[in-house]
């Protein structure tokens, strides 16, 4: 019970803090708050399904067709529909939600509302104290790991992680001292969208895939941000564990826990909002202080 | 004295379209159930001005203080619930429960207030996207009490007759909306909390630094828009005699403020303008069973999200400051000199006679 406890707050944390990092990347990069971010998950979870159960293919074909799918319908709303209106916060809100809902509904189109099965990238499992694992949870485990020491070291080893943290410290003077504004954020965008899909191919087994998958994640990894501190990375990680224990804490142990995972999660980040306003990570800029 | 309220009207209703309109709009609402008597067409105008209070609720507090509520709905839901357990459990009728449980979601902002006037921007937008949620989970994990999944059902209906519903939520909307307009006046003379929103909105450190107790009045917009939605919520219980976890969920929420940016954010008539082109809209797409093309089996209908969202795009992309408000600078213009609004097409102000090009 105890292993199973910790392998589920592992994964739900590990899923939540690629999602996390993708989103609080791109909100302190362009300042945009993307609520068409989980829907990413969405389109690469149903991306899955489509090659490998309708077309066939094999499963890493699968795999890379629906990471680069995924990031080429992220750059092109980005380009096409939010780079124009990045000045209007609210509009650009609305947008990425319109976005969402349009993408909910072109799935409901082509797959109908029905729940759908992703294949298991590794089937089998193994035996830890008594407890079976299946290899598909060590895998997203390994990948998660994998992928977010990938995304530290390019955030602080390249010359281009260099160049996102700078942009998001201060846009203007990024400019100046000849950053291109405007490719750093459509880079930024497509590493976000990458880091949803990834996070969707290896979920979707373990997830239902369906079109309204995506506005559960989507409102806990808002409250993973922000009690992690807007635009942290770090924080984005901390908070997604935290919030993935609290999860499975609820479902493992709780009477009736699958309806109030979400809300205890939830109750917690407001708890720790009230005691610390600027997050755990987050910085406090001079001129938004109050 | 009927002259001059004549007079009155000719010079500031009659002079300026989007005035024009408005009042024209207003009479034509009083006078629907005399041209149809249709069910279907009132229950969905009943429910367009049930929403009208629920978004401008949402306009008075969000845009013109600039604290962005991603929770709406938590009021709407408070209220509905608390109307629907007073009249359940203690047998109240409608005219007691619906301004208790517009009481009870005051008290819900003030609740939500707690926690979310210590944050700024978007983390105050994620507690109160948070507040809502976490009442859904606890009303799903105790179903005994209210209904679960299904909510509760069977509660008195607003009136005996569907007109009458209609006269009542038509003069709960007009009142409220009117009541919410004189409260943002910004040049009224004798309601200061207009003005001092809008300096919260745009600096809120320089109007501490004026003296402005920002939190009192941030509060103060709270409290208000919560009653307001409240009220909404209540009718709503009311009207469809059932409270159940559709007033707290997250898509209604966000209909509050697509609805008003639709129309356009910071002007109240937005808000009214917005629901009243787009929630008839869905409704009719709803009903337009025909097939995209001959012969295929998608349906107009089965497309409506799909067209809403596109239209929503289409409208932010073009008019970023919301459509009402597009229409309204295409029919009037500010005189330079004495800032009367004039119609558009005139050549000079007609109040000062300045030149307007």
């Amino acid at each position: 019970m105890f292993q199973a406890f910790v392998i589920q707050a592992l994964v739900t944390g590990g899923v939540y803090a690629l999602l996390a990092v993708g989103f609080s990347l791109i909100f302190g990069v362009a300042r945009m708050v993307n609520l068409a971010h989980t829907s990413f998950l969405m389109l690469a979870a149903y991306g899955m399904f489509y090659t490998t159960y309708r077309l066939g293919l094999d499963v890493f074909t699968a795999i890379l067709i629906s990471l680069v799918a995924t990031v080429v319908i992220g750059l092109a709303s980005y380009k096409l529909f939010i780079d124009r209106i990045r000045e209007h916060e609210v509009t650009v809100m609305l947008i990425t939600l319109a976005l969402a809902t349009i993408f909910q509904e072109c799935m409901v189109l082509a797959f109908g509302a029905h729940f759908r099965e992703a294949p298991t990238l590794i089937p089998g499992f193994i035996e830890v104290l008594g407890v079976k694992i299946s290899y598909q949870h060590l895998l997203t485990i390994a990948v998660v790991a994998v992928v977010l020491v990938a995304i530290w070291l390019l955030l602080t080893r390249t010359k281009l992680g260099i160049a996102i943290r700078a942009t998001a410290q201060d846009t203007e003077v990024a400019n100046l001292m000849g950053i291109n504004v405007s490719q750093i954020l459509l880079i930024a965008m497509g590493i976000a969208a990458a880091l949803a899909a990834i996070a969707g191919i290896v979920v979707a087994p373990l997830w239902v895939v369906y079109p309204y998958m995506w506005m559960n994640p989507l409102v806990m990894i808002m409250a993973i941000v922000v009690l992690g501190g807007l635009g942290s990375i770090k924080g984005s990680v901390i908070g997604a564990f935290i919030i993935g224990l609290v999860e499975a804490a609820v479902v493992f142990y709780l009477p009736g826990g699958a309806f109030l995972r979400g809300a205890i999660a939830l109750l917690v980040m407001v708890i720790l909002l009230v005691v610390r306003p600027e997050g755990l990570f987050g910085i406090v800029f001079e001129e938004e202080r109050l | 004295m009927l002259r001059r309220l004549f007079k009155d009207i000719q010079g500031d209703i009659f002079a300026i379209p989007g005035r024009l309109i408005a009042f024209i709009f207003l009479i034509t609402l009083f006078f629907i159930p005399l041209l149809t008597q249709e069910s279907y067409i009132l229950f969905i105008l009943i429910l367009v001005n049930i929403f009208v209070i629920f978004a401008v609720s949402w306009d008075f507090i969000s845009g013109y203080t600039g604290q962005i509520n991603f929770g709406h709905a938590f009021f709407f839901g408070v209220a509905a619930y608390t109307a629907a357990l007073l009249s359940k459990n203690l047998g109240l009728q409608p005219w007691a429960t619906i301004p208790i449980g517009a009481v009870a979601a005051t008290l819900a902002g003030m609740l939500m207030c707690l926690p979310a006037l210590r944050l700024r921007g978007p983390y105050l937008s994620l507690v109160t996207l948070a507040m809502p949620l976490i009442l859904l989970g606890v009303i799903k994990a105790f179903p005994d009490f209210t209904g679960g999944e299904h909510g509760i059902s069977g509660l008195p209906a607003l009136a005996g007759s569907r007109m009458a519903e209609y006269y009542i939520a038509l003069v709960a909307m007009i009142v409220s909306v009117f009541i919410m307009w004189k409260l943002v006046d910004a040049k009224s003379g004798f309601v200061r909390i207009g003005i001092i929103l809008h300096a919260i909105r745009e600096d809120e450190i320089a109007a501490r630094a004026t003296g402005i107790n920002t939190i009192r009045y941030k509060l103060l917009a709270f409290i208000i828009g919560g009653f307001f939605a409240g009220l909404a919520g209540g009718l709503y219980a009311h009207f469809l005699r059932i409270a159940g976890p559709a007033t707290l969920d997250l898509m209604l929420s966000f209909q509050a403020i697509i609805w008003t940016v639709f129309g356009g954010i910071v002007s109240i008539y937005g808000a009214v303008v917005g629901v009243y082109i787009l929630f008839p809209l869905m409704e009719l797409l709803r009903q337009f069973g025909v097939p995209v093309w001959p012969g295929s089996d998608i349906m107009f209908s089965d497309l409506r999200f799909l067209i809403f969202s596109f239209l929503v795009i289409i409208i932010l992309l073009f008019m970023p400051e919301g459509f009402a408000v597009w229409v309204r600078d295409k029919l009037e213009r500010e005189c330079p000199r004495c800032k009367l609004s004039n119609a558009s097409w005139r050549k000079e102000c007609r109040a000062c006679g300045a030149e307007l090009h």
